[in-house]
């Protein structure tokens, strides 16, 4: 199988769904330890990634991922707008020129989608942020030999649950301290989204 | 000649004219500009720094004095995406830090001396 510029869009058409579904849970989540922007920020950026990206026809996955980056970068507003959209920045670059793209070239741009995220945001793994979500995925896609909607899914779910027994030292939550235990981090809630929307247009496309 | 430009990220649009009021009230004319809150309200806007950076002159370079998480983000994406060289992001109060700069914009200091007095005063942030 090939990822495919329909299965770049399904993508992100997914996610939006999902946010825009979940954009008061999201908001809740940050409003215990965050400045409670986040359902607001995500539906905000992602309705106009949808919006941006049914204005072109487009031939590359790259030049997909390439506009909902900038469109991330500069609508969401909030951590969260720089560190997906530098993501998505990332996946483009990796990915560029080609048409479709085969399962070695999606890992290699998804490793880089994370590494990107930490030198934006000066962190690493455990410090309850959204990098405890894209981690952990990453290491199960180059685990496996080929695309996998359901291992995608579990893995960014399970990873998601776990950010709860973390304490915060990066981002808002941080000023927290100890009490931002026993909380899920907002940010990974709303990657399990993206990552359960990329499940979703693996399957559509099977 | 031209000065250090200066530039102010804040979560609010208030903070950051407020911040650009007060170093014109001590130093007059100063190569400032404010890039505060997203879209009328509390955040950061990549789009309102990448367009401060275009209106202050850089030609001897500029400083990006920040409050939050995120407007640090977005001023390095800023940077990045202009292609700017000379401009850096500080790590110091962003008010003091900033009224530091100006005044030694004001009297003629490169970028490098500013960094190094801001080093100085401010130790910890960083
Ligand atoms: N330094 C960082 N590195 C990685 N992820 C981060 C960092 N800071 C915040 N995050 C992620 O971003 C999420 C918060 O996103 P949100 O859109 O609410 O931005 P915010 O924290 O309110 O932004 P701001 O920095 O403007 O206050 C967190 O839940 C976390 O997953
Ligand atoms: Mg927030």
């Amino acid at each position: 199988m090939k990822f495919d510029v329909n299965h770049a869009l399904t993508w992100i058409t997914k996610a939006n769904e999902k946010i825009q579904d979940n954009k008061d849970y999201l908001t809740s989540l940050d409003q215990a330890i965050g400045d409670g922007d986040h359902g607001i920020n995500m539906s905000r950026g992602f309705k106009e990634t949808v919006a941006k990206l049914s204005e072109n026809d487009y031939v590359t996955v790259s030049d997909v991922w390439k506009d909902a980056a900038m469109t991330l970068m500069s609508k969401v507003g909030g951590a969260s707008g720089p560190l997906f959209g530098t993501a998505f920045l990332k996946m483009s670059m990796a990915s560029k020129g080609e048409e479709a793209i085969d399962y070695p070239i999606f890992i290699k741009a998804v490793e880089e989608a994370v590494e990107g995220v930490k030198q934006r945001g000066k962190a690493t793994e455990g410090e309850k942020t959204m990098i405890d979500v894209w981690s952990p995925v990453v290491k199960k896609l180059q685990e496996a030999s080929d695309f996998n909607a359901e291992l995608i899914r579990d893995t960014a779910k399970t990873a998601m649950e776990a950010t709860s027994d973390l304490v915060a030292t990066k981002g808002r939550a941080a000023y927290l301290k100890e009490r931002s235990k026993g909380h899920l981090d907002p940010g990974s809630v709303s990657s399990y989204y993206i990552f359960d929307a990329l499940a979703d247009s693996l399957e559509e496309g099977a | 000649m031209a000065q250090v430009g200066i530039v102010l990220v804040s979560h609010s649009e208030k903070v950051a004219s407020g911040i650009k009021d007060i170093l014109e009230q001590a130093v007059g004319e100063v190569n400032v500009k404010a890039a505060g809150g997203m879209e009328g309200e509390i955040g950061t806007s990549l789009e309102k720094i990448q367009e401060a950076l275009q209106n202050i002159s850089t030609s001897e370079g500029a400083l990006i004095f920040y409050d939050l998480g995120s407007a640090k983000m977005n001023a390095e994406a800023a940077i990045e995406m202009l292609e700017l060289d000379n401009v850096h992001v500080v790590e110091a109060p962003i008010l003091e830090g900033a009224y530091l700069a100006a005044v030694e914009a004001s009297i003629g200091k490169s970028v490098q001396e500013i960094l190094e007095s801001i080093k100085k005063e401010f130790p910890e942030k960083g």
